[in-house]
């Protein structure tokens, strides 16, 4: 490693909890919301305080969905496919944020790191189907246009900020 | 908020909050559920609260023990269920609801509705012309049985005090002090109240093999990881009414002997989460939870755990893993989970509504839940009603009510023109049910004979434009996207069922897919290691069962008789609304498509690869698909 992480931020929220695996999904779920994503350096610093080794907290960190080992998009876009949604075109929508930003199945990032594209299977807004979240936020009833008129809208934000 | 030491201490204060509550005579009740909240409902709710302190109304956000006379309560409620009408705001004493309220009705609220007491007929509910004020008589809520939801949208969600007004912890109060844990549990089994998440299985039974384990410490599990796609029913419940949830799960303590709750919450809910910690946190100021709860031998804490994105995990096994911080992987049963659950510890895992059913039961007894709905599903059953229909939402019914009665009454019939195909039940475990099947009664065992199970309650209502082996494929993507990857029937399995699914519907099935399909379905149904296994390929077989015709059509006509598969559709141009500006050739990436300028275009199918990119593309709306 060229620069040296600083542990600072994964400190104070290990100090939060009680220092045992029952804490490891809810500490990388910290970390996660500091970072945005797991920094690969955490994980023998994580493990070693919780008492297990890396290689099983790389393997909780990997079976569940949320966790992301790569860093995500300063606007986190997440289409809903659940039944509702996918029922009511929730598709088209996403076929068309991902041409819009050059992404794909595989590729949910863009390389500026501005946004992100991703499923989710289920946000239980059944009834404003389709939907879709940016940075948590819901917005009901969309369609391919309104999509991109979201992805303008914060394209301007973000060129102002 | 002071700590209650004894049972007259929580008394006393209900009744200071019945007082409080009913002086709030007037109360504009804003929607703060997750749909409503999309809709700008917050903003709405603060531009009230700021128009009626600007025009000196006594406003009041939270109860006051000694309130103004004439003072207007302004909530955050929960969530009404009807997402798609909101924002949603219940106006009382009336009942009235205003539907897709918008912040500049604000001031028109202000005076004629806070400040005169008129009805806005402009935000009523319509339907076939006609106006429904009141929230009771639109159609969509009159059909409905509403027991757990009951304060859902009614109440503010936020506050035990006004939980404790609606006579919130009596029945908690009645098991700690008047009743026995056995005769908790003997009224719970007399009721016989299923649990609510899918199985069915007798909640009373599990409580009392729960309780007869040696081993101890044992703990309360709830099972909020509602991850089935297309219910909402227990978020709604968890935002909309916390503490009754945690009122069910506290009496569960009592019977069984447990010390320690724990919420298992999806982490693609966070207003539920924010909802019950608020709930816990005051729970915990006034001594309803922690140590000697109200001055008895009674100890009790209730932790949240966020799940992190697996939908295995509302697997019981897979849960408690998850607690224990592991990978949400299921293991092989027995030992069940009253015997080895949580921390190997005997553990009672219920979902959210069966929890939410609990206090009415030890409230009113045994033999009043009895009386609703038939004799072996007794109760109600919370539906989330979704797909094309005109009134999607929330809905409460009692078990055993058609599946007509819940699609054609309360959801208005279908959506636009179209005519009723398939209503998928019990998400990607569950099946289909066609039109033969509308007079079902939706309870346990009737589901089961037909081949479908209630699940969490899912109803997802399809029309004729819905291509049902498309529908299959979408589930069988879901669940080998969720496969935890252990057991081999169903890493394998529903992947190569995929593959099959997925040729299907790109045009390229083979004859004998169908039999494969149902023999791996066979295989899987049989060897796979969890429910979530078992039943992935339900919705398969219950398609074919229903629609071969369609699978067939994909097969050997290629064809998709609902036009929806997008390599079975042919791309034609309109020569009427064809302008000939060739737009749609220059962006065809085979170029398959040609003409003469300002002359209609045409397209050679058997260069076309069906991408779409021309429809999309044509300023005309000239080119469309057929079957």
């Amino acid at each position: 490693m060229e620069t040296t992480f600083d542990y600072g931020p994964v400190d104070e929220i290990l100090s939060r909890y009680d220092l045992s695996e029952r804490s490891a999904i809810a500490i990388l779920q910290d970390i996660q919301e500091h970072y945005n994503y797991l920094p690969r350096e955490i994980f023998p610093k994580v493990a070693n305080a919780i008492g297990i080794g890396e290689a099983r907290l790389y393997g909780v960190a990997t079976f569940y969905e949320n966790f992301s080992l790569e860093p995500k998009g300063k606007y986190v876009i997440r289409c809903c496919d659940g039944t509702a949604c996918h029922v009511r075109g929730s598709q088209p929508i996403l076929d068309k944020l991902r041409e819009e930003l050059g992404l794909s199945e595989s590729k949910h990032t863009t390389d500026d790191l501005k946004f992100t594209v991703e499923t989710v299977s289920c946000l239980g807004a059944c009834g404003l189907a389709p939907a879709m979240t940016v940075n948590g936020i819901v917005h009901a009833s969309m369609t391919p246009e309104k999509a991109m008129e979201i992805v303008e809208k914060l394209r301007k934000e973000d060129e102002t900020a | 908020m002071t700590k209650l030491d004894t049972r007259l201490a929580l008394d006393q204060l209900r009744e200071s909050c019945e007082k409080a509550f009913a002086a709030e005579k007037r109360k504009i009740l804003v929607c703060g559920g997750t749909g409503c909240v999309s809709g700008g409902s917050l903003q709405i709710f603060e531009r009230l609260k700021e128009l009626m302190e600007e025009h000196h109304v006594p406003v009041e956000v939270e109860l006051q023990k000694d309130p103004h006379q004439d003072v207007v309560g302004l909530k955050k409620s929960g969530c009404h269920g009807f997402c798609e009408m909101g924002p949603l705001i219940r106006i009382e004493p009336e009942g009235w609801l205003y539907t897709k309220v918008k912040l500049e009705d604000c001031e028109e609220i202000l005076e004629s509705t806070i400040i005169k007491g008129e009805c806005i007929d402009r935000l009523a509910y319509r339907q076939n012309g006609e106006i429904y004020r009141r929230q009771a008589d639109i159609p969509f809520y009159k059909k409905q049985t509403r027991l757990v939801l009951e304060h859902c949208g009614h109440i503010n969600a936020t506050s035990i005090y006004e939980y404790l007004a609606i006579g919130g912890y009596r029945a908690f109060e009645k098991a700690l002090f008047d009743m026995q844990p056995e005769d908790i549990i003997q009224e719970i089994t007399e009721s016989n109240l299923r649990g609510r998440g899918g199985g069915g299985f007798q909640t009373g039974k599990k409580w009392a093999s729960a309780r007869v384990q040696k081993e101890n410490p044992k703990y309360i599990v709830c099972n909020g990881d509602e991850g089935d796609p297309g219910a909402f029913m227990d978020r709604s419940v968890m935002e909309g009414d916390p503490n009754k949830m945690l009122e069910g799960m506290m009496i569960a303590g009592i019977a069984v002997g447990a010390q320690e709750g724990f919420i298992y919450v999806r982490a693609e809910y966070p207003l539920a989460v924010e909802r019950l910690r608020i709930a816990i946190e005051q729970a915990n100021a006034l001594g309803l939870l922690g140590d000697h709860i109200l001055g008895s031998d009674f100890s009790f804490q209730i932790h949240i755990n966020r799940g992190a994105g697996a939908f295995v995990c509302g697997e019981g096994s897979a849960l408690t893993a998850s607690i224990e911080g592991k990978r949400g992987m299921p293991r092989v049963k027995p030992p069940r989970t009253v015997e080895h659950g949580l921390f190997e510890k005997p553990t009672v895992l219920n979902n959210v509504e069966t929890y939410a059913n609990v206090p009415m039961i030890i409230q009113n007894g045994s033999a009043w839940y009895k009386s609703i709905g038939p004799e072996n599903s007794p109760g109600t059953k919370a539906f989330a009603l979704t797909g094309t229909i005109n009134n999607t939402g929330l809905i409460e019914v009692p078990m055993g009510t058609t599946l007509r009665e819940v699609i054609f009454d309360i959801g208005g019939g279908m959506r636009g023109n179209t005519d009723f195909k398939a209503v998928q039940i019990g998400g990607p475990s569950g099946g289909c049910l066609t039109a033969k099947e509308l007079d079902i009664p939706l309870d346990f065992d009737s589901l089961k004979k037909v081949g479908a199970m209630i699940g969490s309650g899912g109803l997802v209502v399809m029309d004729t434009k819905t291509c049902m082996v498309e529908v299959a494929r979408f589930f069988m993507h879901f669940t080998q996207n969720e496969s935890c990857g252990k057991c081999v029937p169903c890493r394998e399995g529903t992947k190569r069922m995929l593959e099959i699914l997925e040729r299907i519907v790109d045009g390229k099935g083979r004859d004998g897919d169908i039999e494969l399909l149902l023999e791996l379905a066979d295989t899987i149904s049989h060897t796979a290691l969890c429910g979530l296994g078992k039943s992935a390929p339900s919705p398969v077989v219950s398609t074919i069962r229903n629609f071969r015709s369609e699978y067939e059509a994909h097969i050997y006509d290629k064809k998709c008789p609902a036009g929806v598969c997008a390599k079975l559709r042919t791309f034609v141009i309109n020569p009427e609304l064809c302008k000939g500006c060739s737009k749609c050739a220059r962006n065809c990436p085979v170029n398959a498509i040609s003409g003469e300028l300002r002359k209609p275009f045409t397209i050679d199918q058997d260069v076309c690869i069906k991408c779409g990119t021309c429809m999309s593309n044509c300023p005309f709306h000239a080119i469309s698909t057929e079957a």
